[in-house]
């Protein structure tokens, strides 16, 4: 998590918000049962304006308020996924926004979380699985599953650049997977989200070993426009990668 | 023209929907089991939903003349979580029964192991139950997960014919024609397959083997895709007896190897009652 959304967090709250806040924080690291009740009405009592891209404030009060969990560990972990299980769907991305954070608090939170970010990935909500996609996920999915996570976010038109560990874990099957997806796009007459082209080309050949460049030759009009528009920006994306 | 969708989640819209299918030509349905967008977290749940498929979601269907037959499967998507994975024991229990004339929806979400393990289990429960199958291909890594596919289908031994392999799109068409499968196509609003892109891969590839369905469900979909086709298929040149082999024969010949499809006429009747439950709402 980014280090300043705590300091954040404080100047976005109200006086109101900053006592509330401040006491659930004190009554969970009584009796950790009263995350229970408190993690739901993080919303109403914070405020859910954004806080920072991909943070709104409810999701901040709320990371902060699993923080202050007296537990480690299995025990940790049981008390997270419960809140998830139950949780409606502000409640699950405030928990999957705050797994790094956990595991930075407690490193014998380790890979418990994952099974949540599992879930998650399958979901068809995309704030779900913009949050799943974050540092945690990044450390923990196997090669498969991160590239299927990646796949996913492009597939849902969710932006690449909320997927972490993209510079580090993109490998050459994931830009064959998402030159395939070109591909399939660009048959389709449709356009293709230009964030991927710097992964692509980041892999000589792989476009080329798809069908995408001869749709230019397509008989069907939208397909040939389809194929220019996407070379181009895949030449764009090469010499931007050139500079 | 009377119309046969073969592929449609009926559970998820409305009687105006009925209405409007039939008014289409639409007299026949199979409703795949399938995923609903809320993850489910117990065998219970499944079997709430498989009992739908068989009871309430056929009468609901019949007060509009329509014809409701099911598939039943766990999901490809559902076959990751360890707490699902008890559905495919009690399967052989639904396999049995009248209106399913397929397993399904099958198949490869992420390709994960855990999906590897269900599509396998439920080919054989397919074999063992005389059923056929329809098979889902996953919406991302096209091409490869369709080609595994394939090979999982040949290695199981079930004979292609009895094969429907859905969600195809130009570059996974030819891989599934040469395999002796069916060919199924999801023509949906915007996204995977248009109406015209449909009548062209007709145009090149025939209508033998192939079926079109609408796939509507939860999301922006439309349960009148089936009958767009078939009106974009005139409009292309084919002739009536064309459509109706495509629109009605074909998935007719299909399900129908389960010995279990039963589409003789029914008239729209609101009338009749189920576990003493009316589609009425009081005052009607």
């Amino acid at each position: 998590m980014d280090p300043h959304i705590p300091a954040d967090l404080d100047r976005h709250l109200t006086a109101d918000a900053r006592r509330w806040l401040a006491d659930a924080v004190t009554r969970i690291g009584q009796d950790p049962t009263a995350v229970r009740a408190v993690f739901p009405a993080a919303g109403r009592h914070c405020g859910r304006g954004k806080l920072i891209d991909g943070w709104t404030v409810a999701d901040a009060a709320r990371a902060r308020l699993l923080t202050a969990l007296p537990l480690r560990g299995a025990a940790l972990a049981a008390e997270i996924i419960a809140l998830y299980r139950h949780g409606d769907a502000a409640e699950q991305r405030a928990v999957l926004l705050s797994l790094a954070l956990l595991e930075d608090t407690d490193p014998a939170f380790a890979h418990l979380g994952l099974p949540l970010v599992h879930e998650a990935l399958r979901a068809n909500d995309t704030h779900l699985i913009a949050a799943a996609a974050g540092p945690y996920a990044a450390r923990h999915l196997d090669h498969d599953g991160y590239r299927q996570a990646v796949l996913k976010c492009v597939f849902c038109d969710i932006p690449l650049n909320r997927i972490a560990g993209l510079a580090e874990r993109a490998d050459r099957e994931l830009a064959r997977m998402l030159a395939g997806f070109a591909h399939e796009r660009v048959v389709a007459g449709r356009d293709v989200p230009e964030d991927i082209w710097p992964v692509v080309r980041a892999h000589p050949g792989l476009l080329e070993a798809t069908g995408l460049p001869a749709e230019t030759q397509s008989p069907v009009p939208e397909r040939r426009a389809a194929a220019a528009r996407a070379l181009a920006a895949y030449s764009l994306a090469a010499s931007a990668g050139a500079a | 023209m009377r119309i046969f969708d073969p592929h449609i989640h009926m559970t998820s819209r409305t009687t105006d929907d009925y209405e409007a299918m039939y008014a289409a030509g639409v007299r026949a349905v199979v409703e795949p089991s399938f995923w609903l967008g809320q993850p489910r977290t117990s065998v219970e749940s499944f079997t709430d939903y498989f009992d739908a498929l068989l009871g309430w979601e056929p009468y609901r269907a019949q007060q509009f003349g329509i014809r409701h037959h099911c598939t039943i499967a766990l999901n490809p998507k559902e076959a990751n979580d360890p707490r699902c994975a008890g559905v495919l024991d009690v399967l052989p229990r639904y396999l049995a029964k009248n209106r399913v004339v397929a397993v399904g929806e099958i198949g490869y979400d992420s390709m994960t192991p855990e999906e590897d393990e269900a599509l396998a289990r439920q080919l054989e429960l397919a074999i063992q139950h005389e059923l056929p199958v329809l098979v889902h291909t996953p919406h991302r890594d096209k091409a490869v997960g369709t080609r595994r596919t394939l090979d999982v289908v040949r290695e199981s031994g079930i004979p292609p014919e009895r094969v429907l392999v859905d969600h195809l799109n130009e570059l996974t068409v030819t891989m599934v024609a040469d395999s002796g499968c069916w060919m199924g196509f999801s023509i949906y609003p915007h996204t995977k397959m248009s109406e015209d892109r449909m009548v062209r891969i007709l145009k090149e590839h025939g209508t033998e083997r192939m079926l079109v369905n609408s796939a509507a469900d939860w999301g922006r979909s439309d349960p009148l895709k089936t009958r767009k086709t078939a009106d974009t298929m005139l409009a292309a040149g084919f002739d009536d007896d064309t459509v109706d082999q495509v629109m009605w024969r074909n998935p007719v010949d299909f399900y129908g190897q389960s010995g279990r499809l039963d589409v003789e006429d029914v008239e729209p009747d609101d009338t009749a009652l189920f576990e003493g439950n009316s589609i009425k709402r009081g005052g009607e």
